[in-house]
């Protein structure tokens, strides 16, 4: 009882219900805040100038990868939607398993990483947002959304799908953290010989 | 003797974070620039953009919190809550800096499909006071994520190496 890790890894208690479906809500909300984003795009016509009474025409495209901070945010949500998928599957498959060593400690860090990260995301693209949809009169800096409305609101949905991610990381952290501190000794009020995690 | 060394190691990096955090602060809020071209001057000030009053209001939350975790008690109950809130004061960082650090770099190279204009050429010394507070803003998150680490270890101790 002395040093031994005392906790087994069971397979079906409350948090290890609650992190499974926290985790796959944030795969879900990453997966689908990339995949919105990415296929982001929209073309138009207008009209550029007026030259006499005959009005010039050019095709302008509006796509994600013009702006940096939607690569960031596609790229971001990738990795962390990859990151929910891979805790998914080590999570199932590991219910026979011990945790022993770095195991909790890892997920717990890794977790928390991943939502810095795609809080980090989600900001960046909603400020660059903010700036197309509203321009700035300071720096002379026009209006998008105002011509390209579909891609405005594909942008729009995408990245309250990653906020939605951003809330999910958040729980899943502090759930992870809480399985952490179930394991440490130092917060084992009762003796915990078959304490599941 | 170790533990000496480990809350005060915990000190001065939660220190050195207040201090980068206050730098970052007060290096936005005094970036302040006029140019003019014949009639026309433009003011350029920190606020004018959403992105960095975001920024100063995030890095003056942080520079608050440390600076009241600064004077915690060793064996107080709320150590704890200081690893959480480390967590959010962590993600707040990110997140500011992030959106600072897009914003900016809209404002130096400009957005040609959108038909956007850089601004640093027009008032360079804004635009250097602002990369300035940029950098102080990553040195506090770098630190902050060292802290988060240390209160991690220090308060839940997952190798179970204190003997208690």
């Amino acid at each position: 009882m002395a040093r031994e890790k005392i906790v087994v890894a069971g397979g079906t208690t409350k948090s290890w219900k609650l992190l499974l479906g926290l985790r796959i809500f944030a795969f879900m909300a990453t997966l689908a805040a990339a995949i919105v984003m990415s296929l982001n795009k929209e073309t138009k016509t207008l009209v550029v100038a007026t030259i006499g009474t005959v009005p010039i025409k050019a095709t302008l495209t509006a796509k994600f990868q013009h702006t940096p901070a939607f690569v960031f945010f596609v790229i971001a949500n990738v990795m962390v939607s990859f990151h929910n998928l891979l805790m998914i599957v080590v999570q199932i498959f590991s219910r026979k398993l011990e945790y022993k060593g770095l195991r909790l400690l890892s997920i717990a860090i890794l977790d928390m990483l991943n939502a810095t990260l795609v809080s980090a995301a989600a900001n960046a693209a909603v400020f660059v947002a903010e700036l197309g949809k509203n321009g700035n009169k300071h720096a002379k800096w026009n209006k998008v959304c105002d011509r390209f409305t579909t891609y405005c609101d594909h942008g729009a949905g995408a990245i309250i799908a990653a906020f939605a991610g951003v809330i999910l990381m958040l729980l899943v952290s502090a759930v992870s953290i809480s399985r952490l501190l179930i394991n440490s000794k130092n917060f084992s009020t009762t003796a915990t010989t078959t304490s599941v995690v | 003797m170790v533990k000496l060394t480990q809350r005060l190691g915990g000190l001065v990096l939660r220190f050195a974070a207040f201090c980068a955090a206050l730098g970052a602060v007060i290096a936005m809020i005094t970036s302040r620039e006029r140019s003019s071209f014949f009639v026309i001057s433009l003011v350029a000030k920190y606020s004018d953009l959403a992105a960095f009053k975001y920024f100063v209001i995030a890095n003056a939350i942080v520079t608050v919190y440390s600076f009241l975790v600064l004077f915690l008690p060793k064996e107080s109950l709320l150590w704890k809550f200081v690893v959480v809130l480390d967590l959010m004061v962590t993600m707040l960082l990110t997140s500011s800096l992030s959106a600072a650090v897009a914003v900016a770099q809209v404002g130096k190279r400009g957005n040609a499909n959108a038909g956007w204009l850089p601004i640093c050429g027009q008032v360079p010394r804004f635009c250097d006071q602002i990369t300035g507070a940029l950098i102080a803003g990553l040195v506090a998150l770098v630190l902050y994520v060292f802290l988060l680490i240390f209160s991690i270890h220090h308060v839940v101790d997952p190798f179970l190496l204190r003997k208690s």
